[in-house]
């Protein structure tokens, strides 16, 4: 079964929501994990802290290079991600239509590479 | 062969080419195999009908020869996984019906009209798979080089492979959004052949004859649709006045102008007919109601003559469905030519914000602003919309209209 990763976008500096709405929004959000494990798509999920959490390791000349902050300073910020089977993409794009509805913010569509579509 | 026998192969093959690719990608579920193999069997057909002459069943003989060349390549191509030729053997036993291959053709639209996909690559997709287009004459109506339009295509396909991207008909709940991307594709493809503002002219002809070849396709096969019928009214109402709308020295001449005996009254006839048929469902929408529109038109022996009233009260429902600036002026228009001109001209006033940039507003408007006499405004006006299009022939009649005012008295 294709794989394909729902990520949640968010313009940074975008408003924050009321307390009152976040607690919806955590409230749709698990209602929507579960229907997903419920329906057998759910494969993995989780939320990220902020980007200035993020530390960045890379090999310069054999030498690791441990930096402080993101690798790529983006507009929008992957706030979260999930994971999900589908028997296709027009499934896979109704799951994310739900995800949208509960996380109130844009969501991302990509499909996983596998051995039956390299 | 005569040349009547290579128009009739052009006839064949623009018939029977969506066909044959959309019966291959249901057997190998894959564009690329259907596609390759459609070719190479049109070609072996182009070498083979003119001196043997016609198989009796071209269409099926042309979908069996290319089955037959994709297996034949499936198995050569060591790395191709095999169950791409099983399945296509498997499937070979199973008789195709008319309506299997009708519903082949209903999947390969709405998978070339996937709202995944780009409206450029849509678009692409649509005219080389359904149309047959070959992909430097799309990339000469679009304006865009070879390369580039081969990469359009080439990305689509492989956002189509990556993602299982599905080759069904939608659902019925899936299917108010889904069709409306396919209406929107075909209308997008007559109207860049109808309006385009630079080119080759024979290719636009094309790209409007092959808009109407999938409405039509469309229609047949979604006969309970009524906007799909509304949408093939609509093209071949704006179709049968083609002829009248240019001059011989290539300028545009606008409706009132138009020599009205030049329309295609067998277009108009089969247009009337799909309007009236559409409109009975009582499930109006944007295609149906801009379809009956340019019919009440059609229907008119002169501008005078016009149904003005019965145009207004589809433009009324139209508002009602879909309210947006550009319907609102043409309904502003309307009411100017009932109430008068001082009445559209307010109406339009309050548009004015909204379609700034909008050069049919500004046409609109400067024509109003000459029938009232404020000829220093419709100079303005007439400037204006001269400096938002690149059509020359639209550009030379603007200019010529602007020419034509009267001096302002001061």
């Amino acid at each position: 079964m294709p794989t394909y990763l729902l990520s949640v976008c968010y313009p940074p500096g975008g408003s924050l929501p009321s307390d009152e709405q976040m607690q919806r929004i955590m409230a749709d959000v698990s209602a929507f994990q579960e229907e997903l494990q419920r329906e057998g798509a759910w494969v993995f999920s989780g939320g990220l802290h902020d980007p200035s959490t993020a530390t960045t390791v890379r090999i310069k000349d054999g030498e690791t290079l441990t930096t402080d902050g993101p690798f790529i300073e983006s507009k929008e910020i992957l706030g979260g991600l999930t994971i999900i089977e589908a028997s296709d993409l027009d499934a896979a794009l109704a799951w994310a239509e739900k995800a949208a509805r509960a996380t109130t913010t844009p969501i991302e569509v990509r499909p996983f590479q596998s051995s039956d579509n390299p | 062969m005569s040349p009547r026998g290579h128009t009739d192969l052009a006839r064949i093959f623009r018939e029977e080419w969506a066909q044959t690719v959309a019966t291959l990608v249901g057997v190998f579920d894959d564009l690329d195999i259907a596609e390759d193999a459609a070719q190479e069997a049109f070609a072996a057909a182009a070498r083979l009908w003119p001196d043997r002459g016609l198989p009796p069943n071209p269409g099926g003989w042309l979908t069996t020869t290319a089955r037959r060349r994709a297996i034949d390549r499936l198995r050569r191509e060591a790395t191709r996984d095999d169950r791409h030729a099983q399945a296509a053997l498997l499937h070979q036993q199973t008789a195709s019906a008319d309506e299997a291959m009708g519903d082949d053709r209903l999947r390969l639209i709405f998978t070339c009209c996937h709202p995944a996909l780009s409206m450029e690559a849509r678009v692409a997709l649509t005219l080389r798979l359904l149309g047959g287009l070959t992909t430097s004459e799309i990339a000469r109506a679009f304006l865009v080089s070879h390369a580039a339009m081969e990469q359009r295509i080439v990305r689509a396909k492989r956002k189509i492979r990556a993602n299982g991207l599905p080759y069904r008909i939608p659902e019925d709940h899936e299917l108010p959004g889904r069709l409306r991307s396919v209406l929107a594709v075909i209308y997008l493809v007559f109207n860049e052949g109808y309006l385009a503002t630079s080119g080759d002219e024979v290719i636009r002809t094309e790209l409007c004859d092959e808009a109407v070849r999938l409405a039509r396709m469309l229609a047949r096969l979604m006969p309970d649709e009524p906007e799909a019928l509304g949408l093939l009214a609509l093209l071949l109402l704006t179709e049968a006045r083609r002829d009248a709308r240019t001059s011989p020295a290539g300028e545009q001449i606008l409706l009132p102008e138009q020599d009205r005996t030049a329309w295609n009254p067998t277009l108009i006839r089969e247009g009337h007919g799909l309007v009236r048929s559409c409109l009975q469902r009582g499930r109006p929408g944007p295609y149906q109601l801009q379809a009956a529109i340019s019919a009440v038109h059609c229907d008119a022996p002169s501008m005078d003559e016009t149904d003005w009233e019965q145009i207004i009260t589809l433009y009324d429902q139209w508002v009602a469905i879909a309210p947006t600036p550009v319907v609102r002026l043409n309904r502003a228009i309307a009411i100017a030519e009932v109430e008068g001109v001082p009445v559209g001209l307010e109406l339009l006033d309050d548009l004015g914000a909204e379609l700034a940039g909008h050069q049919p507003f500004h046409v609109a408007r400067a024509d109003l602003l000459r029938r009232v006499g404020r000829n220093g405004e419709a100079a303005a006006a007439y400037d204006r919309a001269a400096a938002l299009t690149d059509n020359l022939t639209v550009r030379r009649f603007l200019d010529r209209r602007r020419r034509e005012l009267p001096h302002e008295t001061p």
